[in-house]
């Protein structure tokens, strides 16, 4: 990746400007031009590189509740188990994790009644009967930021 | 209380935005409201907190940073303070949190770790045991990642 690419992901994660024209400022601090900035954007999200670019929201300040759970799965159901989690819009993450507790994903519902639902679907559905139920009781930092160093 | 329009913006701002010239104008004319309004929403929702980031979400994997190590730590009632700040100081710490214990799962503080390596993951772990004295912890990398994606509310 070349610098100039470097310096625009750096500069869209942590200040992605709220001017009429986003795309002017940027170019404005990298003495580039508007389009360019527009081109790298558009390449960088081609290249899987961006997921996607708007705002990051707080479930909780939505009304919502998130909550993260870890299964215990044996080995060769892991697949299964995992599709049928991940088929549930709730699921934002789902991950397989070096531990006994193997399947590690967050859930996020407007309302706990239909995350107990949830988990009790994966019980029926699966026979996965080891689910650790992990809410955050203290949340001391959140900032998924990647410093792309030259 | 969130308004009827509140949410028609979430619903809008939580998607991707337009990479054109004047992607708010474009956001503001589907709402009906005006730019202004658009962006002057984005910016309270941003200081009470509702937003918490606004600009690109990078695929982490891509941009180079492979190992994606969740640490959990057994840290004393009586230290999570001392010990969560020292964690939070360290920058590749993505997040940090609290998380209840029972018998079958005794660490009670949970801190994601992205990395370009292993190796800076645990130089890294190492660096944080060694500061805060706590040698109770336990690396767990994800090793397949089934799903990940940006939630999506008010969808019903």
């Amino acid at each position: 990746m070349d610098r100039e690419s470097k310096e625009i992901l750096n500069l869209i994660q942590t200040e992605f400007p709220l001017d009429a024209r986003p795309f002017l400022k940027i170019a404005n601090k990298l003495n580039i031009t508007e389009q360019k900035v527009i081109n790298t954007i558009n390449e960088l999200k081609k290249q899987g590189y961006i997921r996607r670019i708007g705002g990051i929201f707080n479930s909780s300040k939505l009304g919502y509740t998130s909550l993260l759970c870890a299964a215990r799965v044996p080995e060769d159901r892991i697949y299964e188990v995992a599709e049928f989690i991940s088929s549930y819009k709730g699921v934002t993450h789902n991950y397989q994790r070096n531990n006994k507790y193997n399947i590690w994903f967050t859930v996020t519902e407007e309302s706990e009644e239909k995350i107990k639902r949830f988990l009790q679907d994966i019980k029926v559905n699966t026979g996965i009967e080891d689910i650790l139920e992990l809410p955050a009781i203290d949340v001391f930092k959140i900032n998924a930021v990647f410093a792309m160093k030259e | 209380m969130l308004s009827s329009l509140d949410i028609s913006i979430i619903r809008k701002v939580q998607e991707d935005i337009p990479i054109v010239p004047e992607p708010y104008k474009k956001i503001a004319e589907e709402l009906g409201i005006s730019q202004e309004d658009l962006l002057n929403k984005i910016i309270e929702f941003s200081n009470k907190g509702i937003i918490r980031r606004f600009g690109a979400i990078l695929n982490h994997k891509n941009v180079g940073f492979n190992a994606n190590a969740m640490v959990v730590w057994k840290v004393p009632e009586e230290s999570i303070k001392e010990i969560t700040d020292i964690m939070i100081g360290f920058r590749e710490i993505s997040h940090c949190y609290r998380r209840p214990v029972c018998d079958d799962w005794p660490y009670n503080i949970f801190t994601m770790i992205h990395g370009q390596t292993k190796n800076i993951c645990e130089d890294i772990v190492q660096k944080i045991s060694e500061l805060s004295n706590i040698k109770d912890y336990n690396i767990l990398y994800s090793i397949y990642e089934f799903k990940k994606s940006s939630m999506k509310y008010f969808q019903d």
